[in-house]
């Protein structure tokens, strides 16, 4: 917290060679201060996108899974994700402190876990609902039990459509995550407001583009994980487990 | 066995199966058949209870279905859906071995259960074992549906429309493979279809359904011979019940529209039409279709350097049959005047249709059928032989 103002400072050297590319100019505060730059990065992924994404799929995929077992419970959950999903990223982490969980990392875990629960519920409830009724009807005529319908035929059926909340939920945490800064969260967010207080185009660069390729990164690597641990059964062809 | 005793099932006011007593013998294949929505899927998923009867008992090996648990019972019947439902997930060893694996077997009983299934269907199962349902056919793959329902040798066999998502020629085959089966596994199985030819062919015993009712439950010679009402012979269809020659009338089996040429043609369109439709005579007619004389590719040959019109070369006054009389009449005639094929006319000369050796021969084979002494070798015998065996 304290570097904040002190890093600022020393990324914003007095040498306006503004002669030079915007690009040419990006590179070197990140040459200049690779230990700084790392450090954002490393809270953005971690802190900011990995656990409030992780803990989300925790509650989110149970909840989704429960939600298609009572038609009410699909209800109350969705509902009450979709409004949590409407509050404007700053009111929500400006209300997260006045609630009390004060300011810096935790307040922004909370918020960003909360806005990653509505792609990963509702995916899950889509997914599960929309397994091929007749597959469902076949693993009931089987004997499966419900327990075992939903690991081995619902849930691997549903796979590809929870990973596509999951990769929803990554981006929009790496996007929102950048306003993390302002409640002194970290993340690469800091470069961003930092440039923008001191009008320096190539330090809210330094912020922006990473977030922007770490985004279109996550996204991709997540695409390649579900295709790798998809069954090559559901992989050939069109999804056949799953109506039209 | 299975067994319903007074069985109903009410969608609330709706009365969906209605008061059904039905015993389905052991090692017997019932069809249930019916225009839907007349309760017979409903029937059939009572039986492993995917749906719950209102009222009433249903007895599968002289056990109430509704007292035991319904996971174990499922496990313990075969059930066969027409959608497939093979799981995409899983190989096809796996998909063959599903129920297995819920009884927990071991990992090499599942793999030589399914091994040898595969081979029962000649699918090698080198070839098959480790693909996914859908890098098969559909007839490859509702084979494998089958064998699912076998896998865990059960006794009871529950089969929901099988082969009705498959083409004509693919479910034909299916029929015959999975009768072949059954001569050898005697399971007892309970079989719904919309498909008349598909109950006749397949079934012991069909039952006919109507508005949740039993309306009618024979052997399929029986039911083509005595169908109970009206209703009954409306479902099977006039042509499929067994009649005598005598009460068939010729219209039922003539050529509705034969080739005609009108009698002021020349002769060289007299062939060519005869060319295109690929018959080696033609009927003429004049206006309003009177029928007036039959000419042959010879009597346009001899004729077509002398040149003139159709009318000129025709043979007149050809052997007809009049529409009302019977097939019995219509092979007498052929028979006593040696011509291959009769005009149908009207009582004003007007042509109806043609009788041919052809034509005939679907109306015969019924009539053959219905007399197994009367029957020669063929797939036709071997129902014979059925009739007799029961």
């Amino acid at each position: 917290m304290m570097n904040l103002l002190g890093a600022a400072t020393a990324l914003f050297p007095i040498q306006m060679t503004s002669k030079s590319s915007v690009f040419a100019r990006v590179v070197k505060v990140i040459s200049d201060n690779p230990d700084e730059f790392l450090t954002a990065l490393g809270q953005h992924v971690f802190n900011l996108v990995l656990i409030p994404v992780l803990l989300a799929i925790v509650v989110a995929v149970p909840l989704g899974i429960l939600a298609t077992r009572h038609a009410v419970l699909e209800k109350v959950f969705l509902t009450i994700v979709n409004i949590l999903q409407t509050i404007p990223s700053l009111a929500l982490l400006t209300l997260l402190i006045v609630l009390g969980l004060g300011i810096g990392t935790r307040p922004a875990i909370v918020a960003l876990f909360l806005y990653s629960l509505l792609p990963i519920l509702r995916n899950t409830v889509v997914g599960i609902k929309n397994v091929d009724p007749f597959l469902k009807e076949a693993a009931l005529g089987m004997g499966m039990t419900g327990w075992q319908r939903l690991r081995m035929i619902e849930m691997p059926l549903a796979f590809s459509v929870i990973m596509g909340g999951i990769r929803t939920a990554a981006v929009i945490c790496i996007g929102t995550g950048t306003l993390a800064a302002y409640i002194g969260a970290g993340g690469l967010g800091q470069f961003i407001v930092r440039g923008l207080n001191f009008f320096r185009e190539e330090l809210l660069l330094v912020g922006a583009v990473p977030s922007a390729l770490l985004a279109l990164l996550t996204d991709y690597l997540l695409g390649r994980f579900e295709r790798k641990v998809t069954p090559r059964g559901l992989a050939i062809g069109d999804r056949p487990g799953h109506q039209q | 066995m299975i067994q319903f005793e007074n069985v109903c099932k009410h969608y609330g006011s709706n009365v969906v199966v209605d008061r059904l007593n039905l015993d389905v013998e052991q090692g017997n294949l019932v069809t249930l058949i019916g225009a839907s929505g007349c309760g017979k899927t409903t029937t059939l998923k009572m039986v492993n209870r995917i749906i719950e009867p209102t009222s009433g008992k249903i007895i599968v090996n002289g056990e109430n279905v509704l007292k035991q648990d319904p996971v174990q019972l499922r496990r313990g019947i075969g059930y066969v859906i027409q959608q497939i439902g093979l799981f995409p997930n899983m190989t096809i060893s796996e998909n063959i071995t599903v129920v297995g694996q819920l009884l927990g077997w071991s990992k090499s009983r599942m793999l030589s259960r399914a091994e040898e299934l595969l081979s029962l269907v000649d699918m090698e199962p080198a070839i098959y074992m480790n693909r996914y349902p859908n890098e098969l056919s559909g007839g490859q793959q509702q084979r494998i549906g089958v064998l699912r329902a076998l896998a865990a040798d059960p006794e009871t066999i529950l089969m929901d429309e099988p082969f009705g998502a498959l083409d004509p020629i693919t479910r034909d085959q299916l029929q015959n493979e999975f009768k072949n089966l059954q001569t050898q596994l005697h399971k007892t199985i309970l079989f719904v279809t919309h498909d008349m030819d598909e109950a006749l062919k397949m079934a012991d015993t069909i039952v006919l359904m109507r508005d949740g009712k039993l309306v009618q439950a024979a052997s399929p010679e029986d039911m083509l011979r005595n169908p109970a009402d009206d209703y009954v012979v409306n479902f099977i269809g006039l042509d499929r019940t067994l009649r005598s020659p005598d009460e068939v009338l010729v219209e039922e089996s003539m050529i509705p529209d034969p080739v005609t040429i009108e009698i002021n043609r020349g002769l060289a369109e007299g062939l060519e039409r005869m060319r295109k439709r690929r018959v080696d005579s033609l009927l003429v007619v004049s206006h309003d279709k009177i029928l007036s004389g039959i000419v042959t590719i010879k009597d346009l040959q001899q004729n077509l350097a002398k040149g003139g019109r159709i009318g000129d070369v025709m043979s007149k006054d050809p052997t007809t049959i009049h529409i009302g009389n019977t097939v019995r009449e219509a092979v007498l005639e052929m028979a006593r005047t040696g011509v291959g094929y009769l005009p149908v006319i009207d009582d004003h000369n007007k042509l109806k249709g043609l009788i041919t050796r052809a034509s005939l021969v679907n109306v015969l084979s019924d009539v053959l059928w219905s007399n197994p002494e009367a029957q020669p070798e063929g797939s036709a015998s071997d129902r014979a032989k059925e009739v007799q065996v029961r």
